[in-house]
C-alpha cells in the first residue's frame, strides 16, 4: 500500500519511516513524501493510480493542505480515488468543518498518534 | 558789541542750570553755574571799569566763554547740552575776529563802514544760538518721546519674552511627557506584536515540541527492537538500529534547541531592548521571524495563505547588532508583505498566487562589506502617492485600530539610527514591493 505524506517539516520523513519500519520491511506499507501541495501533485500527475492513502498537513507556506485537497478531488477522481486524510496543529471546529467539505476522508490532530493511525490503516 | 557775549555766557549758564536741575548732576554743578552766571554779571560790570577798550573787553569775555565751553564740553555730564554748547562757536569766532580786525584798523577810514557788518554778524551768531537751542529742543523732545515709545516697547518685549520664555518651558514639559509616551508606545507596540504572533508561536514551539515527543517514543520502540535482535544474534540489524537510535537523539537535540531559541526569541522580543550589539546570525533570525509571521497571521485568519521563498545566503558574517530589535524590523517587514499579499488575494481571489521572499547576501559598498536582507512580496504595492509618508510615525493604510502605525517609523530608528544603516523600497502599486535593508558588517 502507497501512502503519500505531504508535510512542510522534512523531519517528518525519517519519524514515519521508523515509526513504520516493521511495516516497511515487510513491505505492508511504501511511503513516499512531498515538502508542499504543489511537489504532492506533481508526484500525483504520475503515481495517482498507486498512491492508496494521501497524509496532508493543513498549515503549509504556499498551497495549504485545504486547497491540495480540492485539486485532488478535481484532478483525481477516477475511482478508486485516493483516500485523504488531514492533519493539523489547530484542532479547530473551522479547520474540520473546512476539510469535510472539501472532501476529506479522516482529520487527524498534531501531534500525531502513530497506534491511532496504524488502526485506521487496517480498515482500509 | 561785546554785550552779547556776556548775556550768552550768563544765559548758557542759567540754561544749564535749569536743565540738570532734575538730574543726579545738580547738586554737583547747581552752586558752580549759579556762580558762572553771577560771575559774569559781575565781570560784565568790572571789566567795563577795568578795560577801557570795548574791543579788548569784546576778545577777552568771548575767551571767557571759549573756556567755559571748552570747559563744558569735557564733562560727560553736559553730554547732553553738546548742540547748545557747540552753538556758541560761532558767536566767540565773530567776537573775537571782529574785535580784532577792529583794533587792527582802528585808526584807518574805512573801518567804520564795516561796524555794521559786524554787529550784524555778532547778531546773527547770538541768534544763531537761540535758533540751534530751538532745534535742539525739538529734537530733544523728539528723543524724549523717542525713547518713552522705546521704554513702552521695552515693556512689551520683556512681556512677550516671558510669555515665550513661558511657553518654551510647557513645551518642553510637554516634549519630555511625548518622549515618555513614545517610549511606553514602543514597549506596547512589541508586546502588541506578540499578542498578534501568539498563535504563531504557539504553533512554532508546537512543533518542535512534537518532534521531540515522536522521536523519543519511537527511540523507546527502537531500542526494544534493538534488544529483540541482539537476542536474536543480529547484530548487524542491532547496529543499524542503534546508529537510527543516535539520529534521533541528534533530532530530538535539534528539535528541543528550535524550540529553545523561539521561547527566547520570544521573551527577549517583548523585553525592553538592551542596546546591546552582539555578533549575530541574520539568516537565523530573518528565517525565525519569517515563520512566526506567517503562522502568526494563518492563526488569526484561515482564509490567508502565502508561498515562502528563503534564500539564505550561508557564507553571511555574523553582524554586530542589537538582536531583538533586527528582528523586530524584520518581523514588522514579515507581516506587512504579507498583509499586502493578503489585500491583494482578497480583491483578486483565485488566480493569484501570494508569494513573499527573503534573501540575504553580502555586498560590497564604499562603505565596505554590508549585508543585504531583502524582503520581497507580490502584494498589493505602495500608491506613489504616498510612497513618503510610510516611515512617518502614526501613518498607517490600515483600518482604524489594526495598525499602529508606528511598525516602520520604529523599523527606521532602529536600522538607520541605531545601527548606521540604510533601507531603500521599490514597490509599484499593484505588483508588489521589496524592501532592502543593508546593515554594515563590522
Amino acid at each position: 500500500m502507497k501512502i503519500l505524506v505531504v508535510d512542510d517539516e522534512a523531519d517528518v520523513q525519517p519519524l514515519f519511516l521508523q515509526r513504520f519500519r516493521k511495516e516497511i520491511r515487510n513491505h505492508e506499507v511504501e511511503f513516499d513524501f512531498a515538502q508542499s501541495g504543489e511537489e504532492a501533485l506533481d508526484y500525483l500527475k504520475d503515481k495517482h493510480s498507486e498512491v492508496v492513502l494521501i497524509l496532508s498537513d493543513i498549515n503549509m507556506p504556499g498551497m495549504s493542505g485545504i486547497e491540495l485537497l480540492t485539486h485532488i478531488r478535481e484532478d483525481f477522481p477516477t475511482p478508486p480515488p485516493p483516500v485523504v486524510m488531514m492533519i493539523t496543529a489547530y484542532g479547530d471546529d473551522e479547520n474540520y468543518k473546512q476539510a469535510m467539505d472539501k472532501g476529506a476522508d479522516d482529520f487527524l490532530t498534531k501531534p500525531l498518534d502513530f497506534n491511532l493511525l496504524k488502526e485506521k490503516l487496517k480498515t482500509l | 558789541m561785546h554785550f552779547f557775549t556776556y548775556l550768552a555766557l550768563f544765559l548758557l549758564a542759567m540754561r544749564l542750570r535749569k536743565s540738570i536741575k532734575l538730574t543726579p548732576a545738580a547738586s554737583k554743578w547747581n552752586m558752580a553755574l549759579y556762580g558762572v552766571a553771577l560771575g559774569t554779571v559781575g565781570l560784565f560790570f568790572l571789566l567795563d571799569d577795568f578795560i577801557p577798550s570795548d574791543e579788548v573787553n569784546g576778545i577777552v569775555i568771548a575767551l571767557v566763554l571759549l573756556g567755559v565751553v571748552q570747559f563744558l564740553k569735557r564733562e560727560p555730564d553736559f553730554e547732553r547740552f553738546r548742540v547748545l554748547i557747540n552753538a556758541h562757536y560761532p558767536l566767540i569766532v565773530v567776537a573775537v575776529v571782529a574785535n580784532a580786525v577792529e583794533l587792527a584798523t582802528q585808526n584807518f577810514e574805512f573801518s567804520h563802514n564795516y561796524d555794521n557788518y559786524w554787529q550784524t554778524a555778532q547778531l546773527v551768531a547770538f541768534g544763531w544760538i537761540f535758533l540751534r537751542v530751538a532745534t535742539s529742543k525739538k529734537q530733544q523732545s523728539e528723543l524724549k518721546r523717542i525713547s518713552e515709545r522705546k521704554d513702552e516697547l521695552e515693556i512689551l518685549v520683556a512681556a512677550r519674552t516671558a510669555e515665550i520664555t513661558q511657553q518654551r518651558n510647557e513645551l518642553q514639559e510637554t516634549v519630555k511627557e511625548l518622549q515618555a509616551t513614545q517610549a511606553q508606545l514602543i514597549q506596547q507596540e512589541k508586546l502588541a506584536s506578540l499578542g498578534e504572533l501568539t498563535a504563531g508561536i504557539a504553533h512554532e514551539i508546537q512543533n518542535p515540541l512534537n518532534f521531540v515527543n515522536n522521536f523519543s517514543e519511537v527511540s523507546m520502540e527502537l531500542i526494544d527492537e534493538m534488544e529483540e535482535e541482539m537476542a536474536k544474534g543480529d547484530i548487524e540489524e542491532a547496529n543499524a538500529i542503534a546508529a537510527d537510535i543516535k539520529q534521533n537523539l541528534e533530532k530530538i537535540r535539534h528539535h528541543g534547541k528550535r524550540a529553545d531559541g523561539i521561547v527566547k526569541g520570544m521573551l527577549q522580543h517583548s523585553r525592553a531592548s538592551s542596546n546591546v550589539k552582539e555578533p549575530t546570525n541574520l539568516n537565523t533570525i530573518a528565517d525565525e521571524y519569517f515563520r512566526l509571521a506567517y503562522h502568526g497571521l494563518r492563526a488569526k485568519d484561515k482564509s490567508f495563505n502565502a508561498e515562502l521563498v528563503s534564500n539564505l545566503d550561508p557564507n553571511l558574517p555574523s553582524i554586530n547588532m542589537v538582536s531583538q530589535d533586527v528582528g523586530r524590523v524584520l518581523l514588522n517587514m514579515f507581516t506587512n508583505a504579507f498583509y499586502a499579499v493578503h489585500q491583494k488575494q482578497k480583491i483578486i481571489g483565485g488566480d493569484f498566487k501570494p508569494r513573499v521572499e527573503v534573501s540575504t547576501r553580502t555586498i560590497v559598498t564604499p562603505k565596505g562589506q554590508e549585508a543585504e536582507i531583502m524582503i520581497k512580496d507580490n502584494g498589493s504595492g505602495i500608491p506613489d502617492a504616498i510612497k513618503d509618508k510610510i516611515m512617518q510615525p502614526f501613518f498607517t493604510t490600515k483600518p482604524a485600530g489594526e495598525g499602529t502605525g508606528l511598525g516602520l517609523s520604529l523599523s527606521y530608528d532602529i536600522i538607520v539610527k541605531a545601527h548606521k544603516g540604510h533601507i531603500n523600497i521599490n514597490s509599484k502599486e499593484g505588483e508588489g514591493s521589496e524592501f532592502i535593508i543593508t546593515l554594515p558588517i563590522a
